[in-house]
């Protein structure tokens, strides 16, 4: 379970002039396994950032994130140490961001092998998952040995979501997993997320694309000013 | 020269007993520099001053003296140092090394083996092994200190990968008591061997480095090498002394410019006397 | 998980010092005591390396982020502090306060050091196998043909080419020099690597191969590195976690992500909106 509870978030900026920005206010919300939870709203609401208290790129200012790991313990995400949280992000998380972090200068089937590999995978089965993956998503055979650099747009976003899930985590945090897509790429995607979903992870995405969101999502929660309402 | 107008050996007695110290100190720690002050002598530097100031602070009435220069006893040099000593002790002098009590060397170690009676004092130019890796005197202290040696199986081991073998000739490193790395002077590795478990004492003196080192008997001396590149000695097979027909010795080798031909006579020139007296009669 | 390293309070100060600057809570003009006029370069630093991780240090110049690598490899003592490797007698043991000949034990079985200048890294009129070679030598290897396929290896993983191994690296570019340093300094597979500004001043491609050889050897290795930079575009690359210096002290420390996402001290925020 994930467990979100009367989570603020608030920026002190010390650089130029003193500013404090809050983005989320008091914000619940729950993601069961097997669950897909959609947050939904305009640009720059807080999805985001809600996703990045959870993963810890932010760090949360008030408030619980409450998950129970593998073993059954239970962790307070938001006051947690960071050789646990490291733990925990390589063995049970999954994050796929918004912009394109490829890592420069290796193959893109060496780059998604890498997280399998962190995982005690062999080499070769990493290898082999990764390209079946790839071609999932319909990445053709000839980009596979390429640098991710000279990927479009779609296909660095495709790389990313893959990269992100490929180890099948317990907890997966996609954020506008199917933007920039076209249709079938799209439809690629949201069967992987269906996927993951029968395989029991915990998925939160923040959608812009409410098509996408009605296939897959089981609960979603509406960002209205820094907080957030569940619709039924 | 009066002799009245010099303390016996030159030296007065306060330098003596400083250099004594620093024998003492070097004889209880094998194979460590200690460093000395340097006396001026009538000998300038670069000439076996270092040597010579062992001697002169060792050397008593009774002792018989014996100076060679890589092996022989007539060279120029060797002749003006025993007569420097000679002047300001009056000891006497000798070119056969079983009657000395002292001999002092440059860059050879007698062919006849010495015993509990003899004192070997060796002149070194340049003491510190390490010299070539690390430049500064600090560090390489801190090195022996350390017993970091590293660098002196680089110096071998570069050697090898550019030469296919070690090229080292005179002054080969060792091991002394299985501590301290030491520079036994340019003596050819043949001589090496004569270091370990001896019977006799081996002083070493650098004067111009201001350094002294002892080996004392019976302490273990191992030349440093590599499990599949072993220490070798120079070849010497088939070659044979003409002036006393020895083999298996260290030899100078002679070229006559005129034959073309190569001739080898023994180094150590009061072992070939003593060889060839021996063979005649 | 595993802690590999563990460094408490370390100080490193130039000068008498004062009661006045030994309390790291009292602010210093930079890093200099306006009482007693002593540089402390590295004020009671703590921090943790754990199993397989690349910790970042980053700060400017003055930060002391050099300084305290060096007191980590033994290169200057510390004023006070002291150190633990799991690697050293199980992390009982203060590495600062053990014998010198120990600590050369220590630097030359456990730990790995590339410094940004190599002329203090390498010697430079030995070839580059003779230089890596020498750490073998310093582990106790004494074997020629052993060391020389080992060297060999090393080098050629750095993509240093056969027939350059004889080579002296006063003859290399300055790239190949980091990278010949980068071979000597996991020649004996030690745990911990220190990393010292080690591609500042190449050339940006140079720089991207040997930052990209470095994490290929770190995840094969899985050796645990501190990387030191100014240039946080490094740390970025390299760095799971990140500690950022000033003035000697550690002002914020975190994931690499955070760090960048969402720094919280004033100066983390200065550096991070200076990236290019």
């Amino acid at each position: 379970m994930l467990i979100v509870n009367n989570l603020s978030k608030t920026f002190n900026m010390h650089v130029g002039a003193e500013k404090t920005i809050t983005c989320l206010d008091s914000v619940n919300l729950s993601v069961e396994p097997g669950q897909v939870v959609a947050l939904i709203g305009p640009s720059g609401s807080g999805k985001s950032s809600l996703l990045k208290c959870i993963y810890g790129t932010y760090l949360t200012t008030v408030g619980n994130i409450y998950y129970t790991d593998a073993n059954g313990s239970e962790h307070d995400l938001a006051n947690i140490d960071l050789q646990t949280m490291r733990h925990l992000r390589t063995r049970e998380f999954g994050y796929v961001s918004q912009f394109f972090h490829v890592i420069p200068r290796i193959a893109a089937v060496d780059v998604l092998s890498q997280p399998l590999i962190n995982r005690g995978w062999s080499s070769n089965d990493s290898a082999k998952r990764a390209k079946e993956l790839l071609s999932k998503v319909g990445i053709p055979e000839s980009l596979w040995n390429m640098y991710p650099s000279t990927f479009s747009g779609g296909e660095k976003q495709r790389l990313n979501i893959i990269y992100g899930i490929i180890t099948m985590p317990r907890l997966v945090l996609l954020d506008e997993p199917t933007a920039s897509l076209d249709p079938v790429s799209k439809r690629n995607v949201l069967d992987l997320i269906i996927e993951l979903k029968e395989q029991g992870s915990m998925i939160l995405g923040a959608f812009h694309d409410y098509e996408a969101m009605r296939v897959i999502a089981d609960k979603s929660y509406h960002v209205v000013t820094k907080n957030l309402e569940l619709v039924a | 020269m009066n002799e009245n107008d010099y303390n016996f050996a030159f030296l007065d007695e306060g330098s003596k007993r400083e250099i004594r110290r620093a024998i003492i100190k070097a004889i209880t720690i094998p194979g460590c520099q200690i460093p000395f002050g340097s006396r001026e002598l009538p000998i300038g530097r670069g000439w076996g001053t270092g040597g010579l100031q062992i001697t002169l602070s060792i050397i008593g009435p009774d002792d018989i003296l014996k100076v060679i220069d890589q092996g022989n006893d007539d060279s120029v040099n060797a002749i003006s140092i025993k007569k420097f000593v000679s002047r300001c002790t009056g000891v006497e002098q000798t070119t056969d090394t079983q009657k000395a009590t002292i001999i002092q060397s440059r860059h050879r170690i007698p062919e006849e083996k010495l015993g509990e009676n003899h004192v070997l004092v060796l002149q070194v130019p340049n003491p510190e092994p390490l010299r070539s890796v690390e430049r500064s005197v600090l560090k390489a202290r801190q090195m022996h200190g350390d017993t970091e040696y590293s660098a002196a199986w680089l110096l071998l081991y570069e050697q090898i990968v550019r030469y296919g073998k070690i090229t080292m000739g005179a002054g080969y490193p060792v091991l002394v008591d299985g501590r301290y790395v030491m520079a036994p002077s340019p003596i050819p590795r043949y001589d090496t061997l004569g270091l370990d478990d001896a019977d006799c004492l081996y002083l070493f003196g650098a004067g111009r480095e201001k350094m002294i080192y002892a080996v004392p008997p019976h302490t273990s001396v191992v030349p440093l090498d590599f499990d599949d590149f072993p220490f070798e000695l120079e070849n010497v097979e088939e070659r044979v002394c003409r002036i006393c027909g020895a083999e298996n010795v260290y030899f100078d080798e002679i070229f006559d410019s005129e034959t073309g031909e190569r001739h080898y006579q023994c180094s150590d020139s009061g072992f070939c006397a003593k060889n060839a007296a021996a063979k005649q009669i | 998980m595993d802690q590999i390293m563990k460094v408490n309070e370390l100080s490193v100060v130039y000068g008498k010092g004062c009661d006045y600057c030994r309390d790291s809570n009292n602010p210093l003009e930079k890093n200099r005591c306006p009482h007693c006029m002593a540089v402390c370069a590295v004020r009671d630093i703590s921090l943790e390396l754990y199993d397989s991780e690349i910790l970042g240090v980053v700060g400017e110049s003055g930060s002391g982020k050099t300084t305290l690598m060096k007191a980590l490899y033994f290169d200057i003592i510390p004023t006070k502090g002291s150190a633990y490797l799991a690697a050293y007698n199980n992390g009982e043991t203060d590495i600062f306060s053990v014998s010198s000949q120990q600590q050369r034990a220590i630097r030359n079985n456990l730990l790995g050091m590339v410094y940004q200048n190599p002329v203090m890294g390498l010697l430079m009129n030995y070839s580059s196998g003779g230089n890596v070679a020498q750490k073998l030598i310093a582990a106790g290897h004494r074997n020629v043909a052993a060391m020389q396929e080992r060297t060999a290896q090393l080098l050629d993983h750095m993509e240093i080419p056969l027939n350059r191994v004889k080579e002296p690296p006063r003859n290399f570019s300055g790239g190949m020099q980091q990278r010949v340093q980068i071979s000597k300094a996991i020649a004996n597979n030690p745990p911990v690597l220190l990393l010292d500004e080690v591609t500042t001043g190449l050339d940006l491609s140079v720089q991207a191969k040997v930052l990209d050889l470095i994490r290929m050897v770190q995840k094969q290795l899985n050796i645990s590195v501190i990387v030191v930079s100014h240039d946080l575009a490094v740390i970025r690359m390299l760095s799971d976690r990140t500690v950022v210096m000033l003035d000697g002290q550690i002002v914020e420390h975190g994931f690499t992500d955070q760090i960048l996402e969402d720094p919280q001290h004033w100066f983390t925020q200065t550096l991070v909106h200076s990236l290019i």
